[in-house]
């Protein structure tokens, strides 16, 4: 991030294993016209720890990641893995980095192949990036990857086919199959949202067992700020393509300083709140926010902010620290975030 | 208003018969928000589809009857037995129902004024210029500019889109609204405005919703009763505070405990181990059996039957599971069964 140096949360968990620099993305529309997907965004993962990237649809999250995989071409910024930059100029070097940095997506269902038993998905990966040839010793890793995801009896699902299991089962063969090339880093693109919500959290635990066992760094994807409150330890939101904010995952989820990150936690479902304003009929009376995109010029927010004044419309708001852990972009922090600021001055004396 | 005595759904396989549906009893009354919760695959959607018999075959109701009654209807109506044009009468008019996904609901090649056009010549007797002006009023009211009448449906945004599935579904002044998992794929803040503004219409207009979700924290917050399905059958029903803080069925206090709440302080965490059984041979007794953490021999003997939970005072809430009270402690073996449930504390 430009002009400030900020601490990861997640930084005291292991030693660094990836770096994004000032990552960007842009698209082009055509007509002239140029979508700026990802703007200028920074961040670390560390082995042993969790990044959770919240946001909404369309806010850049997944093109991050796929930049991160070497998917897509970053229009400018660096990756960097284990200190060296990152090129994926080559097939060979492609494949290279594609046994250090696996991808998991979010659609089970869409992600494995209909036309191929289990057996085949897994056993590909263990010959491209582990190099094993001998038909036992992939037998025995194959099997060994689906007790790490603890579909077992091994034999059982290995000669099925993607439809014949559940979607839980389905995810957990996507983690097995990210697995076979024995990655450094995960880059999991909203694991558990086609799942049903009681299957979540067995997936989420699943996930932290395996960056527990393995250590790995992991980058989770999710619109779903809750489930990164537990999960994670570093909080990164982002909208329109930028940080806004960023922190431990506690106080980013508990005393959200950003517009943005207060409007997402007000609007998650709360069923400790049952006399609601859902419920009261006089439900919050809003702008109606759906029907403004984010801004052009200016802080991308203004025109759903509280708080928005002629500044905002004009420009773009830098990250400031807010903690030595934690920064938000918003040019009225001391009104939007009054008693956050106050606690942090507080520690800090 | 909405009736269902002992309604049963099955699905004719080659395998045998799929007990979608299994003997479902459910009553929602004028005015009310019921909200029916249940993982994928437990029979919700078939519940409410076959009920307003929009299931073909191989789907076919075997038992029981839904009866309707409303300010239209006020003798009660069978709709199990009523004929193709009665029928056609009574979809739309007075139960309409807001799909799931808005995306392959809605007509791509048909602009949204036309799609409300055709719903509201098929139902009222109204010139063109009325019926416009009513299509104009319909986007007022989900809050879409109206000068979105002549976008076709690729043009607009996913919540968009389900806004105007929810103006279609309204178009014709229902009774009834049935919404499955309406919200399901959009974010959390369009999700929370939509919801917020299906409120305010009812509070308007007067209408009682079916709201259909696997996600158990949203209808807590939305609705005024809650009906849990488990494998086809109804296992639990009660009103949202009594489900939140006395829940007596173990599947109920598992989805319960499944979901990370932002709010409050961080708790442990179990969800529910395993995955649902196979409708086409269920075993004798509770179909959660496999799943449960204070199950016992005794639980393949049991009838499924709803009755009242024994600690309670009102008698409307009501369990299938005839042995776990709220506070029945959790037994030893449940912790081991979850497998590693809590995820460590962070910083």
């Amino acid at each position: 991030m430009t002009g400030i140096e900020i601490e990861s949360a997640a930084a005291q968990r292991g030693p660094l294993a990836m770096e994004a620099v000032s990552l960007s993305k842009d698209f082009r529309l055509g007509r002239g016209q140029t979508l700026h997907a990802v703007r200028d965004v920074s961040f670390n993962l560390y082995q042993g720890a969790v990044v959770a990237l919240v946001g909404e649809s369309g806010s850049g999250k997944s093109t991050v990641a796929r930049m991160l995989a070497g998917q897509e071409r970053t229009t400018s910024g660096s990756i960097r893995l284990d200190g060296q930059p990152v090129s994926v100029a080559t097939r060979r070097a492609f494949r290279h980095y594609k046994s250090q940095v696996q991808l998991v997506f979010q659609d089970p269902f869409g992600s494995l192949n209909p036309a191929h038993t289990i057996r085949y998905h897994l056993e590909r990966p263990v010959r491209l990036h582990q190099h094993k040839d001998s038909r036992v010793q992939v037998g025995k890793e194959v099997a060994a990857l689906l007790e790490q995801v603890r579909l077992t009896p091994a034999e059982q699902y290995l000669g099925k086919y993607p439809h014949e299991l559940s979607g839980g089962q389905r995810q957990r063969v996507s983690f097995a199959r990210a697995l076979a090339a024995r990655p450094n880093v995960l880059l999991a693109d909203e694991p558990v949202s086609m799942l049903d919500v009681s299957i979540r959290l067995e997936m989420l635990a699943l996930l932290d067992d395996l960056r527990k066992r393995f250590q790995l760094a992991l980058l989770y994807i999710t619109h779903d700020i809750a489930s990164a409150r537990y999960f994670a330890d570093e909080i990164l939101v982002m909208y329109a393509g930028q940080i806004v904010e960023r922190g431990p995952a506690e106080q980013v989820t508990q005393q959200p300083a950003h517009p943005y990150t207060q409007l997402l936690v007000a609007s998650a479902p709360d069923p400790d709140n049952l006399g609601s304003a859902l419920r009261g009929g006089s439900a919050l009376r809003q702008p109606r926010l759906e029907a403004t995109g984010p801004a052009t010029t200016g802080c991308p927010f203004n025109p759903r902010c509280p708080f928005a004044d002629d500044r905002c419309r004009q420009d773009n708001p830098p990250p400031q620290l807010v903690s030595a852990l934690r920064s938000a972009a918003c040019w009225h922090l001391d009104a939007a975030a009054a008693g956050v600021l106050a606690q942090a001055q507080e520690r800090q004396a | 208003m909405l009736e269902l005595r002992d309604f049963s759904v099955v699905y004719r396989a080659p395998g045998g018969e799929v007990k979608a549906v299994n003997r479902v009893n459910l009553k929602l009354n004028a005015g009310e928000v019921v909200g029916l919760a249940g993982e994928s695959g437990s029979g919700k959607s078939t519940l409410v589809y076959a009920a307003c018999r929009l299931l073909r075959a191989p789907a076919v109701i075997s038992g029981g009857s839904v009866s309707y009654q409303g300010r239209r209807a006020p003798e009660p109506v069978e709709i199990t037995k009523l004929h193709a044009s009665d029928l056609q009468r009574l979809r739309w008019r007075e139960i309409a129902i807001v799909f799931q996904s808005a995306m392959n609901a809605l007509n791509p090649v048909l602009n949204v004024r036309d799609q409300l056009l055709d719903v509201i010549h098929a139902h009222l007797k109204m010139t063109r210029p009325d019926a416009l002006e009513k299509a104009s009023a319909l986007l007022d009211l989900v809050g879409i500019p109206r000068s979105r009448l002549r976008s076709y449906p690729h043009e607009l945004s996913g919540g968009m889109r389900q806004r105007v599935m929810i103006a279609m579904a309204l178009a014709v002044d229902p009774e009834i609204v049935i919404m499955d998992e309406p919200t399901t794929a959009l974010d959390v803040v369009v999700q929370r405005d939509i919801l917020a503004r299906i409120v305010e219409l009812k509070d308007e207009l007067g209408f009682s919703i079916l709201f259909i979700t696997h996600d158990l924290s949203l209808l807590l917050e939305l609705s005024d009763r809650i009906a849990v399905m488990y494998a086809g059958q109804l296992i639990e029903i009660g009103t949202a505070a009594q489900l939140h803080h006395e829940a007596a069925h173990p599947y109920t206090m598992g989805l319960l405990n499944s979901f990370p709440s932002l709010h409050g302080p961080r708790r442990d965490l179990a969800g529910i181990p395993g995955s649902p059984p196979d409708l086409r041979s269920l075993p004798p007794g509770c179909p959660f059996l496999p799943r449960c953490g204070y199950g016992t021999d005794a639980c393949t003997g049991i009838d499924m039957n709803l009755a009242p939970v024994r600690s309670s005072s009102d008698p409307a809430h009501v369990t299938a599971c005839p042995f776990v009270l709220p506070d029945t402690p959790v037994p030893e073996r449940a912790r081991a069964l979850v497998g590693q449930p809590d995820l460590e504390a962070r910083p």
